[in-house]
């Protein structure tokens, strides 16, 4: 396969990945690595560095929507991002010593951890305003946009918080990923924010998060023009489709066929793992 | 004396920020864009290796590399400036959340902003080594 065959292929799947990423508001980052490794057989190391990359995108790209909506808490976020960050350089340390076949057995197990949580129902919880220590420390309580007006809500567990983004972080790193699906797990079930505030708190963190261990992957030569232009380019492309068309699309469906495509990814992101054991 | 009034509210910055992230990710787009055509157009031919990795020649891998090597008019080197651009977004971002902090007279998270950076900065300057 020529660079120009190969580069074109990758852009309309990463595409793809990008489109029902954004309409399954799961993101296109968890399956581009697992595209470019399976299908293409590039090296991982190159498919993190180009998944990286794409995820800097999106996030950035969404985050200018709803940051100017009024939702995203930006004292949680900067608070967070101190774990996250950590856990990403740190993610990205790791990544140098841990053998790809082990980075392929966590990347299928976070694939099938993502597709069993997409496939609960998201309850919505109530919202909490009692007062907490760490929130009133670090003046984290704050007020969101609801139907009926500004409701004030204040955050719970700030420190359990805090220890479940430095996993985050570690991940995103280590997988190439946003790793949303735990911020959100931390924010909204955890700290007890507001699932809105939390999603788009998350989508704010991951690209300071992405950019963190991408920094440290561009020095250490993962992040190949080639490979990474084409994903980056696809990706925001098929996001940014994706939130245009997003009110009119049927998401019900397109979930499940898009948890259908994680599950198949994660059985061969494992064997794949597997099979590469010493 | 309106020394404890925050020269700047909340609401604005969040404004700002937002504008500051749309920029930057069209501009890295853009760049990306540019360079990914000069590299289809001058090494499409060549066939594409990467099952097995090699990691990046040194000019692809350091800022200054990077730089001189598009400022050479370099395809590879473009697209690295460009994706370089979008790895600074973010960085620019929590930049000027110091800033917006600082004006607020903020004195804690202009800390914890600090150190955000601070962190972001040894891994994009350094790369963490």
């Amino acid at each position: 396969m020529t660079v120009l065959t190969l580069a074109l292929l990758v852009a309309c799947g990463s595409f793809a990945a990008g489109l029902l990423g954004a309409l399954t508001g799961l993101g296109g980052g968890i399956v581009v690595v697992p595209m470019l490794t399976l299908f293409f057989h590039v090296d991982i190391r190159y498919a993190i560095g180009a998944s990286l990359v794409s995820v800097i995108a999106t996030s950035s790209g969404a985050a200018a929507a709803y940051v100017r909506e009024g939702y995203t808490n930006v004292r949680v976020g900067i608070l967070l991002e101190v774990a996250t960050t950590v856990g990403a350089l740190f993610g990205a340390a790791l990544a140098g010593v841990t053998p790809t076949s082990i980075l392929a057995i966590l990347f299928g197990v976070v694939l099938m951890f993502t597709a069993y949580r997409s496939l609960l129902p998201r309850p919505e919880h109530e919202i909490l305003t009692t007062p907490d220590r760490w929130s009133e420390h670090f003046r984290l309580d704050s007020t969101y946009p609801t139907a009926e007006g500004k409701q004030a809500y204040s955050v719970q567990h700030v420190p359990a918080g805090f220890s479940i983004m430095l996993v985050a972080g570690t991940l995103s790193a280590l997988l190439g990923i946003g790793s949303g699906i735990v911020k959100v797990l931390a924010m909204d079930q955890t700290m007890r924010l507001p699932f809105k505030v939390s999603t788009t708190t998350s989508n704010f963190m991951i690209g300071v998060t992405a950019a963190a261990s991408a920094g440290v992957y561009l020095h250490r030569g993962y992040i190949d023009p080639a490979i990474a232009f084409p994903v980056m380019l696809g990706v925001l492309a098929g996001a940014m489709l994706g939130a245009r068309i997003l009110s009119r699309a049927q998401t019900r469906w397109l979930r499940q066929l898009f948890t259908g495509v994680v599950v198949v990814m994660a059985v061969q992101m494992l064997y794949k793992g597997v099979r590469g054991l010493p | 004396m309106t020394g404890v009034e925050p020269r700047i509210s909340d609401h604005e910055v969040e404004q700002i920020v937002g504008r500051l992230l749309q920029l930057g990710v069209l501009l890295a787009a853009f760049v990306t864009l540019v360079g990914g055509i000069m590299v289809l157009v001058h090494h499409g031919a060549t066939p594409a290796a990467y099952s097995v990795f090699q990691g990046e020649p040194a000019q692809l891998r350091s800022l200054t590399g990077i730089i001189r090597g598009a400022f050479r008019g370099d395809a590879r080197s473009i697209v690295q400036l460009g994706l370089l651009l979008l790895i600074a977004t973010p960085v620019a971002r929590v930049a000027f959340t110091l800033v917006a902090f600082a004006l607020q007279r903020d004195r804690m998270y202009v800390l914890i902003t600090t150190i955000v950076l601070g962190l972001l900065l040894y891994g994009l300057l350094f790369g963490g080594a």
